[in-house]
């Protein structure tokens, strides 16, 4: 019997403190894995936001700094203009990177920082207890958006790969999900060429995945996969948005 | 019958979410009722292990990496 299956070395032993089904575990291997095929780990410093992934640092087994919330992007940008050879990614969630961080992101995207981004789209506000995000479908139901979202009332929600996108800074923009295998492997290829656009210095690279969150969704974990497939999966499709080339 | 595939489970990493035994194309795993690991939950296994064919599909799905698998 040969292993063909086991804990990649850019992660530390550490059990994840994420509830049961809970993607960002998934998310978190495939960046793992990803880093480890490259030959990056000792030289690698990833920025971890505000959220469920604030513990990250127990996780990555590589060096890693913790940022303000929101302010991910500014913290890579400062690291990587200081130390261009190092790769530099930020893990931020949608919380994080579509409400209070929109700036930063935005900007990070227009200047085309040479940075990867990972942003684990779920929907809503995991940590502080499933609060609306600006990524929430219409209708669903949060802490504050009880009757469910309306457009008349907290608007549409927005989606950041397409928007990211138009900026001429970017050079990857992907959007994948994790709901299936097929989603699984596809989101580690994304991530891998996101970590190589950097690596050629062709800019911006953001790797939006779609995820579930089954606490505070109020869905069991296999339900939430599927639920994220029939909903999510529909109004964020899943793609590259742009490939720029060399 | 020759075993194709074999999955190792870190048990104590389980929390019980049934993902990989959702996503298992030959339902090989089980939840096991009769035993609760540290964490509080009942972990998953391999109820028929010779079923297994080493596919990777339900380590890939697992978001707490508690299985390993090897192949023949
Ligand atoms: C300046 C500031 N404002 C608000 C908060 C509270 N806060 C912590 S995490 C979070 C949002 C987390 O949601 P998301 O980024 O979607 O990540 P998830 O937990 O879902 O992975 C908020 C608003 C904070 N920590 N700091
Ligand atoms: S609250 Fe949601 S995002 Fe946070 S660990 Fe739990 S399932 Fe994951
Ligand atoms: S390796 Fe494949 S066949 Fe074996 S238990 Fe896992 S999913 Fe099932
Ligand atoms: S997917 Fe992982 S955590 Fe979930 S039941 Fe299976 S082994 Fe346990």
């Amino acid at each position: 019997m040969q292993t063909v299956f086991e804990r990649p070395k850019s992660l530390t032993d550490h059990p994840f403190h994420y509830c049961p089904g809970c993607s960002h575990g998934v998310v978190h291997r495939l960046v793992a894995e990803c880093i480890d095929e490259l030959g990056l780990r000792e030289n690698t410093i990833g920025v971890y936001a505000v959220g469920c992934v604030v513990l990250g640092h127990r996780y990555f087994n590589m060096d890693c700094i913790g940022a303000a919330h929101g302010r991910a992007p500014a913290t890579a940008t400062g690291i990587k203009r200081m130390d261009p050879e190092k790769t530099v990614f930020t893990y931020q969630g949608d919380g994080d990177l579509a409400a209070i961080g929109m700036a930063e992101i935005v900007h990070a995207s227009a200047r085309g920082e040479n940075i990867t981004v990972v942003f684990v789209n779920n929907g809503i506000y995991g940590m502080t207890g499933g609060q609306i995000a600006p990524t929430t479908l219409l209708g669903e139901i949060t802490t504050t958006s009880p009757y469910g979202r309306k457009a008349s009332v907290e608007g549409y929600p927005i989606k950041v790969a397409e928007l990211l996108a138009q900026n001429e800074g970017s050079a990857y923009i992907a959007r994948t999900s994790v709901s299936s295998p097929a989603g699984v492997i596809q989101t580690k290829k994304a991530i891998k060429k996101a970590f190589q656009v950097q690596q050629k210095k062709l800019g911006f690279s953001l790797v939006e995945v779609l995820a579930a969150c089954p606490t505070n969704w109020g869905r069991a974990p296999v339900e939430a996969l599927k639920w994220l497939d029939e909903n999510m999966a529909v109004y964020y499709p899943v793609g590259e948005i742009k490939v720029k080339e060399a | 019958m020759t075993v194709k595939g074999r999955v190792l489970f870190d048990s104590e990493r389980c929390k019980a979410c049934g993902i990989c035994i959702a996503f298992c194309p030959n339902e090989v795993l089980a939840l096991d009722e009769s035993h609760i690991n540290g964490q509080g939950y009942t972990p998953a296994y391999a109820q028929k292990p010779e079923a297994c064919i080493g596919c990777k599909i339900c380590a890939m799905m697992c978001p707490d990496m508690a299985i390993i698998v090897e192949r023949a």
